[in-house]
C-alpha cells in the first residue's frame, strides 16, 4: 500500500495555495471588459410596488444599465424552482407560489431584489442605486409563525394561511394507543433558533455571455455547480446546458448556504447578454445577512410516552417551520425528510407520528444550514429524553441506556420510514462516558461550587442519514432530482492522474482526501493525483456537497472508476505479458502474472494504453480513462455521543463551556486529521447556536440582527479546545465503509450544551431556557427560579 | 484621481484611485494582492488583516490615502520563495485552515501577536484572536497551529 492511502493523515494540498494568499475565489476574479452590479434590495419586509423610477440612474455617470423586474418578465425568464415537492396530508401538493428572481409586483422581505444597476464600477453602480425612485404601499409584515397562521396578512396572496403545507408522517393510531397505556408522560415546548450561516466568504457571481457562440458562462460561490446549471438554465433563464458554463472555483465556505439557487445568479446571467459585458457582483456582509438563506427556525411541541422502567412506549411531536417569504431550493425538504425520518433518534421507541406545518414569513427564506433539519430533530429528542430522565429520577445516562438500539438489532427499521443500515450506539457512548469522565463529575461540581460557579454536565447522543441519497427514494418522497454522484479518472500516459469529481470542495479538503483514495486504490502515491472540481465544463455531472455526501456517494464513485480502469489495465497487461486476463494480479501499484516473476508497473501499462504498439486492439480501445455513476444503496447513518460541561457564574449568568467530548461514529476515516477539523467546525457551529446565535426580527420585519455588531457569532475565546475521538462501525452501506463526517458536530452538540447549562441551574429551579442561553437570558432565568423567588 | 503610493511587500507601488479607495481595495483591485480577503462590512472579521510599518491592522477600517509612504506587509509578501514562512507552515502542518477564507488575516495577525508575545499561552491566543473570525475551525487547530508556530519562531 502507498502511505499516502487511505488511513493517512496526508497534508492538505489545497494549503500552499490559501496559505500564500494564491487562492482563487469568485471576488478573486475579473473577465476582461468586465463591468460591475449593485442589487437595489427592498428596505421594507411587505410592501407593495407601485413604480419603479430607473431614469435618474440610468444616467449617471458610468451606469450601462438599469433592469427591474418588470424587464425580466417581459424576456419570459422564470421564477426560481424549488427541488423537492411535499405533499400535504390530504394528498395536496405543497403551495409553490412564484419567485421572481426581481421582485415584480411585491416586496416580501427586507433585502428582496428589486432592481439591478450595471456600471463600470461599483462604486458608480452602488451610487446610482440611491437614485432609482421606487414608490412602494408598505403593507402590514407578518414574521412569526402563529400569526402567519392566523392568515390576515398574506406574504402571498394566492397561499391561504401562508401555508406551504400540512404534512405527516408515522402511525397516528400506534402512537395513541402507546400513551394510553404509558405510566408517565412527559411534554415539551421548544424553539430552535433561527440562524444565520455567514460562511465567511460572501456570495459573489461573475457572469459572461459569448455573442459569438451564444454561450454563457456563471462563476459562483456555489457547492454544486451543476445543480446550479440544471436549475438556472433549464427552469429560469431556458438556456441549454451546451451553452452554459458554471463554474465553483475556490469556495470560501458554505455550510448549506451556497447550496441554493440565489436570484443574483439568474439576474446576472441574464444582463450578461443585455449589456454584452461581463458582469461582477460580491455581495456585502449586510448583504449575506438579508440575503443569505437562514436556518433552523422551528416551533415546536412534543410529548413522550414512557413505561414504569422508563422504557419509550411512543414520541408525539408537532412542529412548525419558518420556510421565510419565499421556498428556497431545498427549504421543503429540510423540515420534513431531513426532519421528521430521523425522530427515532438512537433509540427503540416502537410509535412515532409527527406533523409538520410551513409557514411563510416575511422573511428570508429559510433551507439548509450544516445538519439541516437533523439539528433540529436532535435538539429535540435529546431535551426531551434529559427532561424525561429528570421526571423519573433516572440518571440521564441510564435512561438513554434502556432505550438505545443495540448493535444486534441492525438493520433497525426505524416508525418513520428510515433504516439504519449499521451502529453501535451504546459502544460509542460509553467511550464517550469514559473520555468525559461523567462518573467523576459530582466532585468537579463540588469544586466549581467553592469557586461560586454552578457547574453542570449534559449529554446527547444522536443518528443521522447522510451520503444524500438513493435516488429512486428521494424520488419517491419527491425530489426533483437524481443524487448520485459522477466521477472520471482519467490515467495519462505516464502514470498519472486526474480525477474529476462532481462533488465540490469549500474547505473539506477533496483535493486531499479523493487523491488518497485513488493513491490507495492504484498504489501510486497521492501527489500523483490531481482532483478537479467545479467546472461543468470539465466535469461530466455531478449533484455537488452537502448533506455530507461527498466521500459517502462521490467517493464510490471515484471508486467504481478506478476499478473499470483497474479491470481494462489487466486486459493490457495481460496481452503484453502473454498471460491469460484471469492470471494477472494487482497490487501495489503492479500488475503481475501469477506464479511468475513477470510484473509490469501501473506507468507501464498506462503508457501501453496511449502508445498502442503492442496492443489488444480488437478487443478494447486505446487510452485509459473511464467514468462511473454511483447511487447509493441506502443513506448512511453516522452517530455517536456528546458530553459538554459548562460552569455558569451566577450572579452574571455568564456560561462558560469548560468541556466537550464527541465520540462519533462516521464510518471508515480515510484523513483523520482532516475529519477532527470537520467535527471542530461542526461543534463550534452547534455551540454558536445553543449559547451565542440568533437572528431576530422585529415585528415590522426588519432584521435587527444584521451585521457582527448584532449576531454573536463563535469566537475563539468562546470555545475550549475540544476532546474529539472517532470510534466506528464501518459503513454498511457503500463500498468505502464510510458514513459523512461534515455535519455531526453540528448535530450532536446544541442539546449537550442546553442540557449542561440545565443541569448548572437545576439547583435553582431552572427547569428550561431557551437557545441562545446568552449571559442575560441565564441570568433571567436564575432571577426568575423558583428557588431565588421562595428565598427572597 | 490622487495618486497614492507606498510600500508593498518591499515593492514601491502606486496607483491613481478615489478618494474613498480602502487600503484592502487597493491591495486586491489596483496591485492584484487578492490573498488579502473582505469577509465583512463593519471591520469585525479580520479576513483583511495586513501589516502596515510593522503592525497588523484591519485594511478594511483605513483608506488608502491613509497609508501614503507606509510600509505594508500582505499574506503574498511571507513566503521565501517556495519555503513557507515558520507560521504558514505551522498552519499547514496543524490543519489550521479549511476553506482558507479567513487564513490569511490569521496568519497576519498571528505574527503580530508572537513579536508582542513569543510565547502567548492557549488563553492569550485565544484572546488575541477576538478580532478574526472563522466559520470552519471552530479555532481549535488555528490556536493549535499559533502555538506551534511561536515555538518555532522562538527557535
Ligand atoms: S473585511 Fe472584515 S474586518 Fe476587514
Ligand atoms: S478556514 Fe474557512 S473561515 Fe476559517
Amino acid at each position: 500500500m502507498s502511505d499516502t492511502g487511505i488511513g493517512a493523515s496526508v497534508k492538505r494540498v489545497e494549503d500552499l495555495r490559501f496559505l500564500t494568499g494564491n487562492g482563487n475565489y469568485t471576488d478573486d476574479i475579473n473577465r476582461p471588459g468586465q463591468s460591475h452590479a449593485w442589487l437595489l434590495r427592498s428596505p421594507h419586509a411587505h410592501a407593495k410596488i407601485n413604480a419603479i423610477d430607473t431614469s435618474k440612474a440610468e444616467a449617471a455617470e458610468g451606469v450601462l444599465a438599469v433592469l427591474t423586474g418588470a424587464d425580466m418578465a417581459a424576456d419570459g425568464v422564470g421564477g426560481l424552482p424549488c427541488g423537492w415537492q411535499i405533499h400535504s396530508k390530504d394528498g395536496e401538493p405543497m403551495a409553490e407560489p412564484a419567485h421572481p428572481p426581481l421582485a415584480v409586483d411585491k416586496v416580501r422581505h427586507v433585502g428582496d431584489q428589486v432592481a439591478i444597476v450595471i456600471a463600470e464600477t461599483r462604486d458608480a453602480a452602488r451610487d446610482a442605486a440611491e437614485l432609482i425612485e421606487v414608490d412602494y404601499t408598505v403593507l402590514d409584515a407578518v414574521t412569526d409563525m402563529d400569526t402567519a397562521l392566523a392568515g390576515k396578512t398574506l406574504v402571498h396572496d394566492d397561499v391561504p394561511n401562508n401555508r406551504c403545507f400540512d404534512w405527516e408522517i408515522g402511525d397516528k393510531d400506534a402512537v395513541d394507543e402507546a400513551f394510553a397505556k404509558a405510566d408517565k408522560v412527559v411534554s415539551i415546548d421548544l424553539s430552535n433558533n433561527r440562524l444565520i450561516p455567514n460562511a465567511m466568504e460572501p456570495r459573489a457571481a461573475i457572469s459572461d455571455f459569448d455573442r459569438t457562440t451564444g454561450r454563457y458562462t456563471l462563476y459562483t460561490t456555489t457547492q454544486n455547480p451543476h445543480v446550479i446549471r440544471l436549475l438556472m438554465g433549464a427552469f429560469v433563464l431556458q438556456i441549454p446546458e451546451h451553452k452554459l458554463r458554471v463554474v465553483a472555483p475556490d469556495v470560501g465556505g458554505g455550510f448549506g448556504s451556497k447550496i441554493f439557487h440565489y436570484a443574483e445568479e439568474a439576474i446576472l446571467t441574464w444582463a450578461a447578454a443585455k449589456v454584452n459585458r461581463p458582469i461582477k457582483w460580491t455581495a456585502e456582509r449586510t448583504e449575506s445577512f438579508m440575503t443569505d438563506a437562514h436556518g433552523r427556525d422551528h416551533e415546536t411541541h412534543a410529548e413522550l410516552a414512557l413505561d414504569g422502567d422508563g422504557k419509550f412506549l411512543g414520541l408525539r411531536v408537532a412542529t412548525k417551520a419558518n420556510l421565510g417569504a419565499y421556498l428556497s431550493t431545498f427549504g421543503s425538504s429540510v423540515p420534513t425528510y431531513l426532519y421528521a425520518t430521523l425522530l427515532a433518534g438512537v433509540y427503540t421507541t416502537p410509535a412515532i407520528y409527527a406533523e409538520v406545518q410551513t409557514v411563510f414569513t416575511n422573511t428570508v427564506p429559510v433551507d439548509a444550514y450544516r445538519g439541516a433539519g437533523r439539528p433540529e430533530c436532535t435538539y429535540l429528542l435529546e431535551r426531551l429524553v434529559t427532561k424525561a430522565a429528570r421526571e423519573t429520577g433516572l440518571d440521564p445516562a441510564e435512561i438513554r441506556k434502556r432505550n438505545m438500539i443495540q448493535p444486534d438489532q441492525y438493520p433497525y427499521q426505524t416508525p418513520v420510514a428510515l433504516q439504519y443500515d449499521c451502529g453501535d450506539v451504546p459502544a460509542s457512548f460509553e467511550s464517550a462516558l469514559k473520555a468525559a469522565d461523567y462518573d467523576g463529575f459530582e466532585k468537579r461540581r463540588a469544586d466549581a461550587e467553592k469557586n461560586g460557579k454552578l457547574r453542570g454536565i449534559g449529554i446527547s447522543t444522536y443518528v443521522e442519514a447522510c451520503g444524500i441519497a438513493p435516488s429512486a427514494v428521494a424520488g419517491a418522497l419527491g425530489a426533483r432530482a437524481g443524487l448520485y454522484e459522477s466521477a472520471q479518472v482519467r490515467v495519462h500516459p505516464t502514470g498519472s492522474v486526474t480525477v474529476y469529481t462532481g462533488t465540490h470542495s469549500h474547505g473539506q479538503g477533496h483535493e486531499t482526501t479523493f487523491a488518497q483514495l485513488v493513491s490507495e486504490s492504484f498504489g501510486i502515491p497521492a501527489d500523483q493525483v490531481e482532483v478537479s472540481h467545479g467546472d461543468t465544463d470539465q466535469v461530466q455531472f455531478g449533484m455537488g456537497t452537502y448533506g455530507s455526501r461527498s466521500l459517502a456517494v462521490g467517493g464510490p464513485a471515484i471508486l467504481k472508476a478506478c476499478n473499470k480502469v483497474i479491470d481494462k489495465a489487466k486486459k493490457i497487461a495481460a496481452h503484453i505479458m502473454e498471460a491469460d486476463v484471469s492470471d494477472i494480479e494487482f497490487a501495489d501499484g503492479k500488475f503481475t502474472v501469477a506464479g511468475t516473476d513477470k510484473e509490469m508497473a501501473f506507468g507501464e501499462v498506462s503508457l501501453a494504453a496511449y502508445v498502442p504498439h503492442n496492443y489488444p486492439i480488437e478487443e478494447i480501445e486505446p487510452g485509459l480513462d473511464e467514468n462511473a455513476f454511483y447511487d447509493p444503496l441506502n443513506f448512511s447513518f453516522p452517530g455517536g455521543a456528546h458530553i459538554c460541561e459548562v460552569e455558569v457564574d451566577p450572579d452574571t449568568g455568564d456560561v462558560e463551556v469548560v468541556n466537550f467530548t464527541a465520540v462519533d461514529d462516521v464510518g471508515r476515516v480515510v484523513n483523520p486529521m482532516i475529519v477532527e477539523g470537520q467535527v471542530h467546525g461542526g461543534l463550534a457551529q452547534g455551540v454558536g447556536q445553543a449559547v451565542l446565535e440568533g437572528c431576530v426580527y422585529d415585528d415590522d420585519g426588519q432584521l435587527l440582527t444584521g451585521s457582527y455588531m448584532d449576531y454573536t457569532m463563535p469566537r475563539a475565546d468562546d470555545l475550549p479546545s475540544f476532546s474529539v475521538a472517532t470510534q466506528s462501525v464501518m459503513g454498511a452501506s457503500n463500498p468505502l465503509e464510510v458514513k459523512g463526517v461534515g455535519e455531526v458536530g453540528a448535530i450532536g452538540s446544541p442539546p449537550a450544551v442546553i442540557n449542561a447549562i440545565l443541569d448548572a441551574l437545576a439547583p435553582l429551579g431552572v427547569e428550561d431556557i431557551s437557545m441562545p442561553a446568552t449571559s442575560h437570558k441565564v441570568w433571567q432565568a436564575i432571577q426568575a427560579s423558583s428557588v431565588r423567588q421562595a428565598a427572597e | 484621481m490622487p495618486t497614492v503610493s507606498m510600500t508593498v511587500n518591499g515593492k514601491t507601488v502606486s496607483a491613481d484611485v478615489e478618494p474613498r479607495t480602502l487600503l484592502v481595495q487597493y491591495l486586491r483591485e489596483h496591485l492584484g494582492l487578492t490573498g488579502t480577503h473582505v469577509g465583512c462590512d463593519t471591520s469585525q472579521c479580520g479576513a483583511c488583516v495586513v501589516h502596515m510599518n510593522g503592525e497588523s491592522l484591519k485594511s478594511c477600517t483605513i483608506l488608502a490615502a491613509q497609508a501614503e509612504g507606509a510600509d505594508v506587509t500582505t499574506i503574498e509578501g511571507l513566503a521565501n520563495g517556495d519555503e513557507l514562512h515558520p507560521m504558514q507552515e505551522a498552519f499547514r502542518e496543524n490543519h489550521g485552515l479549511q476553506c482558507g477564507f479567513c487564513t490569511p488575516g490569521m496568519v497576519m495577525s498571528a505574527l503580530d501577536l508572537v513579536q508582542k508575545n513569543p510565547d502567548p499561552s492557549e488563553r492569550e491566543v485565544r484572546e488575541w484572536l477576538e478580532g478574526n473570525l472563522c466559520r470552519c475551525t471552530g479555532y481549535h487547530n488555528i490556536v493549535k497551529s499559533i502555538l506551534a508556530g511561536a515555538e518555532a519562531l522562538r527557535g
